[in-house]
């Protein structure tokens, strides 16, 4: 190519190219429309298996929505007339029918449930589920243990259609545990013809299809950027959903997503800053639910285990200088219930979280700290997940500040997302601001994940007390014993004693928000955080 | 020719064999745990361990090492432990929409920028001149994030002329069947004329980001050289010949003030990739730029050492083509070894 022609053909290349105006057609989708919806988030899956190595959040959302579980929740109405899963209310989903003896619990599966490729779903596909789940190990054997689910010896299929499972000892978390994401039902067939002898569980192939029988398939994962369902239109286990089609997007910036539900452009979004739920709800263009996450807290935590913060007057004198209100106001923007300023720290109901009796009182701090030997205070460093950065600066800056007050200089240090949970394992940060939420919304499950010596990672505070086992045991088996009486004694009581000893300070309860157009409706807050698409419906 | 080609290419191996070490390197000394991240809230010391020992990651560094270059060998680049699925695929799939995006942009740019630079040497001092100077400046000060933003708001938001910015299709179209991967083209090859506008006006604003950010430093090295070449002797012995202003300037000067202008895309090009990774979160655009982001946050190793190396590879590839591009614009110029 000589140089003339080269400029001459870059010429009529360019000017060929610029006369290229689309002509303008409408296209006719406003039909099916009406039947999707059209849901975007900040991430999502990274593996649609929630037996996979590190599924993340979004990745339990396609399991739940696309695989059966034996049984579900029931609803109930909250005070401000939004849904929620109850509870204490189990209503079939695989199994229509279930008895629950002293040693097991029978389950009668449905006849007619299929799975997405049309084969029946039957017995044996629960017990190899079953099995799968408390043998991969990780995160789902994890979860199965919480509710004395641990070995595949546990689960029976007696016949094509009645499923055992045998329990190794008395639990009370054992049936609440089964309606969890984790105990779901793949087709055992088809993964084991993907599986390889490297991979006898077939994880490779379910990281990226879904193999169930669920209310919704997925016909379409773009990782990053799309998740798309189809309803299952032969799902037996449950009312057919209403929607026929859900797209889900990824829209990294929360300012994005705030604009496409204003414009009307998304039905519905998670994960706004509180600071946008507070104003899409005054505006009151778009609706906006908050629910108050169950089992979950937002505290500053201590790590007794080190000077000065083993000793209970410096947490205490911590405890009284926490800006509680301030807190609650200009970082939760009332998105959040305060768990300060209850009567005194005994516990004054059986549940979790509750209020203590601390309140914002630096006279008293200064006091205290006087007291514990340090009237001029110390230096420590206070840590946070920068991964949730949205919360955690302004509150962490807030306290930094009272503190300061009373003598306690800090130095806040920020960690990446990634190296947060390393650094918790470690347990050596003095002082974080953290959260914690359970899926099982039992208080005696939350405390033996967070005040119990066995230490687990989310004993932030490494705190260990003799007592406090003791208590928590005793309310495990009262549980499971159906004593009701003593269990309410013994849950009062390790709940006054985390109030007084305060490793950590309860600061409030989130709600978990969710932002939709008017048009949206039958939304229920899950334990599991994430959206049942099943019930949800558009006008 | 092709002997130069290839010996240009023979001195990009050592540098690019720098850049495998280096990233090896460099992703492992960063902060963060995958181990544990990916292991789960809920996990035990043993479960990390378990995750720590499947992803191979409790091996010895030059072990590791060892067994990323045999696998670079055989063109796997590992998998990406945040989307599951192979780097490669993951890279083949995004590479298309950054690439459509950089180049619309950096189109737009240049269809902006060279004429307003002729215009502003040829009328120095003019209105066109300080327009031009003030383009220049309010592109380079302004960060393209913010950019993005603005114009997401005002031309989305408020004015509602430009579509939901939710990546490269909106979320009721379908992309067209893949030939190149760019939805321009492979919906005019697919005659979808739907597809095309629909893909047309998601890239419109993005595009438009880019463009503003990389305005400044063509107009102003446009301007630049023209004014050289206007003030040299050869241009001033075309105007007393009596050729038109046309000819003198586009004939004359403006092919000599090409060849900067040419070394200024090339680098424009570059800052434009980089550029793309905030215009890509800001857009919610599928390419290569937020994939690297995400799987930095998550200190997934595999795919950002994938990211760089694509980039490195690209850089080498694109200037070689600008040093072949001088030849051809300039016969003074010839390639060395």
């Amino acid at each position: 190519m000589n140089r003339r022609d080269f400029l001459k053909t870059t010429a009529i290349a360019a000017g060929a190219a610029a006369p290229v105006a689309a002509p303008f057609i409408r296209s006719a989708e406003a039909q099916s429309r009406a039947e999707t919806l059209l849901v975007v988030t900040e991430s999502g899956p990274n593996n649609v298996d929630i037996h996979g190595v590190g599924t993340n959040r979004p990745g339990y959302e396609v399991s739940w929505n696309c695989y059966d579980r034996l049984f579900t929740h029931g609803k109930k109405t909250l005070p401000d007339g939004t849904d929620s899963y109850d509870r204490d209310k189990y209503e079939p989903e695989l199994a229509e029918s279930w008895d629950i003896g002293p040693n097991s619990a029978t389950f009668k599966l449905r006849k007619n449930a299929k799975f997405h490729d049309g084969t029946p779903i039957t017995a044996k596909d629960v017990k190899w589920s079953f099995d799968r789940a408390v043998s991969v190990g990780g995160f789902p054997t994890f979860q199965m243990k919480a509710g004395s689910l641990e070995k595949p010896e546990q689960f029976v299929a007696v016949d094509d259609s009645t499923f055992r499972v045998d329990f190794i000892r008395k639990d009370a978390l054992t049936i609440p545990d089964l309606g969890v994401i984790v105990p779901c039902v793949f087709n055992s067939g088809l993964v084991k013809k993907n599986a390889t002898e490297k991979d006898p569980w077939g994880l490779e192939y379910t990281k990226q299809n879904t193999a169930g029988g669920g209310a919704f398939k997925m016909t379409k994962w773009t990782p990053g950027t799309e998740v798309v369902y189809e309803r299952n239109e032969d799902w037996k286990s449950g009312p057919v959903p209403k929607l026929k089609r859900v797209i889900w997007r990824m829209v990294p910036s929360a300012g994005n997503r705030r604009a496409l539900l204003e414009r009307g452009d998304c039905d519905i979004s998670f994960d706004l800053p509180n600071k946008d739920f507070a104003e899409l709800r005054a505006a009151g263009k778009v609706k906006v639910a908050a629910t108050p996450v169950g089992n979950g807290i937002g505290y500053i935590g201590m790590n007794v285990n080190k000077a000065p913060f083993d000793n209970v007057k410096v947490r205490q004198a911590v405890a009284y200088a926490i800006p509680y209100q301030k807190i609650m106001d200009a970082v939760l923007f009332g998105m959040g219930n305060p768990l300060h300023g209850g009567s005194s720290n005994m516990a004054a109901e059986v549940a979790w979280p509750q209020k203590h009796g601390y309140t914002t009182d630096l006279v008293k701090a200064k006091q205290l700290l006087t007291e514990a030997g340090y009237p001029n205070g110390f230096e420590t460093t206070l840590s946070f997940d920068l991964g949730f950065a949205v919360l955690n600066e302004p509150m962490c800056i807030l306290v930094q500040e009272s503190l300061g007050q009373i003598g306690i200089r800090t130095t806040i240090n920020k960690v990446p997302g990634s190296n947060w949970r390393a650094e918790l394992l470690k347990k050596e940060m003095p002082l974080i601001s953290n959260f914690f939420s359970g899926w099982l919304d039992y208080p005696e499950y939350f405390f033996f994940w967070c005040y119990h010596g066995q230490n687990a990672v989310f004993n932030t505070m490494s705190y260990q007390s003799k007592e406090m086992d003791a208590l928590i045991d005793a309310a495990r088996v009262a549980a499971a014993e159906g004593n009701k009486a003593a269990y309410e004694k013994d849950v009062k009581a390790f709940v006054t004693k985390a109030f007084e000893e305060v490793p950590r300070i309860p600061v409030f309860q989130p709600y978990l928000c969710v932002a939709m157009q008017p048009n949206v409706s039958g939304y229920r807050y899950w334990f599991h955080r994430q959206l049942d698409y099943r019930t949800l419906s558009k006008a | 020719m092709l002997r130069q080609i290839g010996k240009r290419l023979a001195t990009a191996i050592p540098s690019l064999i720098g850049v495998v070490v280096v990233t090896f390197l460099l992703t492992r000394v960063l902060p963060g745990d995958t181990a544990a991240y990916f292991a789960g809230p809920a996990a035990t010391p043993q479960a990390i361990a378990e995750i720590r020992a499947k992803l191979g990651l409790d091996r010895s560094l030059p072990e590791q090492f060892v067994s990323y270059v045999k696998d670079l060998a055989t063109g796997n680049l590992g998998n990406s432990l945040s989307t599951g699925r192979p780097v490669v695929t993951e890279i083949k799939a995004r590479l298309p929409a950054s690439a459509e995006l950089t180049f619309l942009g950096l189109f737009l740019a240049i269809a902006i920028a060279v004429p307003l630079g002729i215009l502003a040497a040829v009328k120095q001092g003019s209105i066109i001149d300080h327009a031009c100077r003030m383009v220049a400046t309010a592109g380079v000060s302004l960060p393209v994030f913010f950019t993005g933003l603005l114009l997401v708001y005002v031309f989305y938001f408020l004015l509602g002329w430009a579509p939901a910015p939710l990546g490269r299709l909106d979320a009721f179209s379908s992309a067209p069947p893949e030939v190149t991967g760019f939805y321009l083209i492979d919906s005019l090859l697919a005659r979808d004329l739907e597809t095309f506008r629909a893909s047309l006006a998601q890239l419109a604003v993005p595009a438009i980001t880019m463009a503003v950010f990389s305005l400044a430093p063509i107009a102003r090295m446009t301007r630049a050289s023209m004014l050289a070449a206007l003030a040299s002797e050869f241009v001033r012995t075309a105007k007393a010949s009596g050729l038109t202003p046309t000819t003198v300037i586009i004939r004359y000067a403006f092919r000599n003030a090409l060849l900067p202008v040419v070394t200024t895309l090339g680098m424009v090009f570059s800052f434009l990739l980089g550029a793309n990774v905030l215009v890509e979160k800001v857009f919610a655009w599928p390419g290569i730029g937020s994939y690297a982001i995400e799987a930095l946050i998550a200190s997934d190793f595999a795919p950002v050492q994938g990211f760089v190396l694509t980039m490195a590879i690209m850089y080498v590839a694109l200037n070689l083509l600008i040093d072949m591009l001088y030849g051809v614009i300039d016969p003074r110029v010839r390639m060395e070894g």
